[in-house]
């Protein structure tokens, strides 16, 4: 039985697709039909048998990428059953002698040779007034090299272990957490954020004494396991807008933006121990302000213990950090690839403004935006800081 | 300093050094012929076959068309059938377009053919700057063609090897590129009068020294020795060493000098990078690193298409002040 | 029949010689492409099938000390100037047993014996080597004559300009032979050439030229016999355009989108060695069991320079550097 096998058309050829068979088992063949088509980075080659026969079977399904040399079809040679074609069989090259490595050329010792001493080593000897005599070389053909000075200064055996630095003790590590893989994700999507995504960057002041006075009243009535904190009405009044903005809510991945289909938004939270995830509240845009308020609380002592789902980080399509009650006024985050946006809320503190031409204490919050310029622009970004304003002056509607 | 003289010297100029060796091996050989553009009845761009189409004919003083790819193939197949030709590509800067002979046929046949061939040709080109000729007539490019297996590169710096590397590369079994200064057709120099051929594969010393080896070759020795007797003055003795080959280059001379005076300056009229200061510069490195008492220094042409004015062309290429400098910066002084 | 004559004569043995020839070339190149695709063959691999007419017609008329430059598509040249298919084959391989060693591979062959000045992978390269080939038979007054092949793609290098100028400048014994077959690469000729009637092309440098149906043995022969004869005795340059078609792809990798598959068809139909098959059974000049002969000769052939080749061995890497200069230990 001859084995078709995948071709070789090239140089550069490893592996072929297989588009099309032009033959079926039961079918003859002689030598220079075509029997099948392949694509390669060159376009579509049609390949030949080279034997006379009958197809037997094909082993390769069309849509199939094999290695060159992966047999494709079984043929019976013309007249016979089993045999496999005459080809002699490959030659095992000659295991060759392994190749000497080039001699270098002897290198030029003036007569009377003297030590060899490395430039580095030299240096740092005259630097610290060492005499060179009996020292001991390791370097190439018994030079005295850095190394060789440094043991000679310290006066000890260079075979002295050196004592390790003391570690620093390993922080509790909250359950489940590994700091240190979760830091090198970090890193890597920061640095890739930082790298890839044009951020541009927007700040607006947002008066907050409206909503919290209804904030006050609304919890006046509510057991503090009910009440309601500032950070679930910003995060509504974000979600809400986002309806406004698609271009704010998605992913940018290969090449283009696919707006999200709803608004998750993802809650920054800082992790005891040092550590940060921004896990997604679902269809946040839909929750009504308390469930908005649970779903945070939840979310916070599950990440807390370290309970959460892979989906809950990988669904955020924005994200929003706020620093709390003991950050500083303002935070330009970074935003976390493949999101678009990611919204900062400062502490609320209270401020000076200027309320119907007069200067008056206002409770006031500094929402930032940094965005995708690939994706959207300063207008539009302005639009939603401003829209995300007047959301929150109507809080009762939030 | 020219090897002590058998008969007695006159002085010649390096312009006739070459003439008198093309027209020695065309006496001495009938399958030596010149062939290039203007070497016949013009008398040679640089005047140095001026007279020979009259004494050997148009056939063996062959003029050609501006035809630098077709004629130097010509030349590669006329050696291949057994002719000794002298291809004369003007300057290296028409040599570009016939690179493609010079790499892809003359020094790559013998391989291809597992040795069955061989291409027994002589090249001549005029390189360097110095007359103002600006971007595109100044090159040295011969760092480039050292850069090839299977030819040999040659420079004359002196009237002694002008008159006589051209047999010695006559005689070899492989091309042959030479290389003459254009800033040096018009120096003189004695030359005795048997003076005949000389060998093509070793670097001489020009001058002894034992405190810094300058390594050059080609237009730049006469800057170099000019330099050396700057530094003399100052009590820095200088060991000067002309390559006369680029490929092979002399390792073992020059690392015998190198090994004795630990420093080393390289100068080169090609630009400075990937030059041919930087392959000796590594070969030193390789060879001499535990001798060495400072880096290698080079001085080569400046990063810069050479610019006409005169200003602006001599701060281009390497000068006698320069190569003063470098020298003395390897000894820290 | 002597091959100095002017016209072919066509006994029996002669056109069976050719048809012979003309197989042994064909099979050759598909045993080629077979081996290439089980990557025995590695690197570049061009094929001849459909042009085989031209290297058979012309080779044979050239005498020993004659000269031939090919180009990378030169294994029929290199065959039917008489380089064994054995060399050939371990060449292909890359084994030591190959005509250039080994090192040269598709190609490059070279054989000095037969004064094969390759085997050139430079559209064009080889033209200027022809030149100084002739240039050193007309400073020896030699009256041979070298036979440079090249493809209608050379037609647009300089280097074809600058050599047919020099060749009709100063009198040399060239015989250019152009193989058109319409593609260079992928490229159509009235794609690339503003003039495509190439042997007219030739009256501009004052070179005789004419051009021949690359597909007709018969006529590649008797225009080669006239052409050669005038070379050899003008020793004066002359110009032969052979037009033909190639079957298969430029090189192995190549889909063949710059042209249909219907024009491939047609040609194939007006092959050389189906039309010259087909004549000579016609005029009971061969009869098919005589064919079947000659299939089975070459097959045999064939079978013996892959066993060859297989067998072969490896050159070892200590000697790589070998062949760079004549004279040994002439380090760089």
């Amino acid at each position: 039985m001859g084995l078709f096998k995948m071709p070789s058309l090239g140089a550069d050829m490893e592996a072929g697709k297989l588009t099309e068979w032009m033959v079926k088992p039961g079918d003859r063949v002689k030598r220079g039909d075509i029997v099948a088509v392949v694509e390669t980075q060159k376009g579509a080659i049609e390949i030949e048998v080279f034997q006379d026969g009958t197809v037997q079977s094909l082993l390769i399904e069309p849509g199939a990428t094999v290695p060159v040399g992966t047999p494709m079809a079984e043929i019976a040679g013309a007249g016979e059953a089993a045999t496999p074609t005459a080809a002699p069989p490959p030659a095992v090259p000659e295991p060759t002698t392994a190749p000497s490595p080039p001699v270098a050329p002897a290198p030029v010792v003036p007569a009377g040779a003297e030590r060899r001493v490395s430039p580095a080593a030299r240096a740092l000897a005259g630097e610290r007034g060492l005499d060179l005599t009996g020292i001991a070389g390791t370097g190439p053909e018994g030079a005295i090299v850095h190394a060789d000075i440094e043991a000679a200064l310290k006066g000890a055996a260079p075979t002295t272990p050196k004592q390790s630095a003391p570690k620093q003790p390993a922080p509790k590590p909250a359950a489940g957490f590994d700091f240190g893989a979760m830091r090198t994700a970090i890193a890597a999507a920061m640095a890739r954020s930082k790298r890839e995504i044009p951020h541009y960057y927007l700040e607006h002041s947002i008066d907050m004494t409206a909503a919290l006075a209804w904030l006050g009243r609304t919890n006046e009535s509510r057991p503090p396991a009910d009440r309601l904190l500032a950070g679930a009405m910003l995060i509504k009044a974000v979600a809400i807008a986002l309806k406004r903005f698609p271009e704010f809510n998605g992913f940018y991945e290969d090449g283009q933006f696919r707006p999200g289909e709803s608004v998750h938004l993802g809650v920054a939270i800082a992790i005891r121990g040092g550590g940060l995830v921004a896990p997604a509240i679902h269809d946040t845009d839909t929750l009504s302000l308390d469930d908005v308020m649970a779903a945070l609380r939840d979310l916070t002592a599950r990440v807390r213990a370290g309970r959460f789902r892979g989906s809950e980080l990988s669904d955020p399509t924005i994200t929003v950090s706020s620093l709390g009650e003991r950050g500083v006024e303002a935070l330009y985050a970074v935003i976390y690839p493949p999101q678009v946006a990611i919204i900062g809320m400062g502490s609320i503190v209270e401020r000076p403004s200027v309320v119907d031409g007069k200067v008056a204490p206002r409770a006031v919050v500094t929402a930032t935006l940094s965005a995708d310029h690939r994706v959207s622009d300063g207008h539009r970004g302005a639009l939603l800081l401003r829209k995300i304003d007047d959301l929150l002056q109507e809080p009762e509607a939030l | 300093m020219s090897a002590a003289q058998s008969a007695p010297a006159a002085e010649t100029t390096y312009r006739e050094a070459v003439k008198q060796a093309i027209r020695d091996a065309m006496i001495r050989d009938p399958r030596v012929f010149l062939m290039g553009e203007d070497v016949g009845r013009y008398g040679g761009c640089y005047a140095v076959s001026k007279g020979l189409i009259e004494e050997f004919g148009p056939d063996r003083i062959r003029d050609t068309p501006l035809s630098e790819s077709g004629f130097t193939g010509a030349g590669v197949g006329a050696a291949l059938a057994g002719m000794r030709p002298i291809v004369e590509l003007m300057t290296v800067n028409f040599s570009l377009l016939a690179l493609d002979q010079i790499l892809n046929n003359a020094a790559t046949i013998r391989h291809m053919s597992g040795g069955q061939f061989g291409v027994p040709l002589v090249i001549r080109m005029a390189t360097g700057a110095g007359r103002q000729l600006a971007a595109q007539h100044s090159h040295s490019l011969e760092g480039w063609y050292a850069h090839i297996p299977g030819i040999r590169v040659l420079a004359p710096a002196t009237v002694e090897d002008a008159r006589g590397m051209l047999w010695t590369a006559l005689e070899d079994p492989d091309p042959v590129l030479i290389f003459e200064n254009v800033m040096l057709y018009n120096m003189a120099g004695p030359l005795a009068a048997d003076a005949g051929a000389v060998d093509i594969g070793k670097a001489a010393v020009r001058r002894q020294g034992k405190d810094v080896s300058l390594v050059t070759y080609g237009g730049s020795l006469w800057k170099t020795l000019d330099a050396a007797a700057a530094l003399a003055k100052d009590g820095i003795e200088a060991e000067v060493i002309d390559l006369r080959s680029l490929r092979p280059l002399d390792d073992a001379t020059i690392m015998a000098s190198v090994g004795k005076t630990r420093r080393a300056v390289i100068v080169d009229e090609g630009w400075r990078t990937g030059s041919l200061a930087a392959e000796i510069s590594a070969r030193i490195m390789e060879q001499c690193f535990w001798s060495l008492d400072a880096p290698v220094g080079r001085v080569c042409s400046a990063e810069v298409p050479i610019p006409y004015p005169k200003h602006l062309e001599e701060a281009s290429i390497p000068q006698t002040p320069q190569i003063v400098a470098a020298a003395r910066a390897t000894l820290g002084r | 029949m002597t091959a100095m004559e002017e016209r072919p004569r066509l006994t029996r043995e002669h056109v069976q010689e050719l048809l012979r020839q003309m197989m042994r070339v064909r099979m050759f190149e598909d045993k080629c492409a077979e081996l290439y695709t089980q990557e025995k063959i590695r690197g570049f691999l061009h094929l001849y099938d459909g042009e085989e007419a031209i290297a058979t017609g012309i080779i044979p008329v050239l005498q020993p000390e004659d000269r031939i430059v090919a180009t990378y598509r030169e294994h029929g040249h290199a065959l039917l100037r008489g380089i064994p298919m054995k060399a050939v084959m371990a060449e292909m391989y890359g084994k030591a047993e190959g005509c250039s060693g080994g090192r040269g591979g598709s190609m490059h062959l070279f054989d000095a014996a037969t004064n094969f000045f390759g085997g050139n992978a430079i559209v064009g390269g080889g033209l200027p080597l022809a030149v100084g080939l002739g240039l050193a038979d007309r400073m020896r007054n030699e009256t041979h004559v070298t036979a440079c092949f090249f493809g209608e793609g050379a037609v647009a290098e300089g280097e074809y300009h600058e050599s047919m100028n020099l060749a009709a400048l100063w009198g040399l014994p060239v015989l250019f032979v152009c193989e058109n077959n319409r593609y260079a690469m992928g490229t159509a000729l009235d794609r690339s050439e503003s003039e495509t009637d190439i042997h007219a092309k030739a009256a501009i440098y004052k070179i005789g030229s004419e051009a021949v149906d690359g597909m007709d043995v018969i006529a590649v022969e008797a225009a080669a016999r006239r052409a050669i004869h005038t070379v050899r005795e003008t020793g004066k340059p002359y110009f032969l355009e052979c037009r033909t078609f190639r079957f298969r792809a430029h090189s192995m990798f190549d889909a063949q989108l710059y042209r249909t598959k219907e024009e491939i068809e047609d040609w194939r139909k007006r092959g050389p060695i189906l039309r010259f098959q087909t004549w000579l059974l016609e005029n009971k000049m061969i009869h098919e069991e005589d064919i079947a002969a000659i299939e089975a000769t070459i097959h045999a052939e064939i079978d013996e320079a892959v066993a060859f080749a297989e067998a072969g061995r490896w050159e070892p890497i200590d000697t790589l550097t070998r062949h760079v200069y004549a004279t040994q230990g002439t380090a760089p």
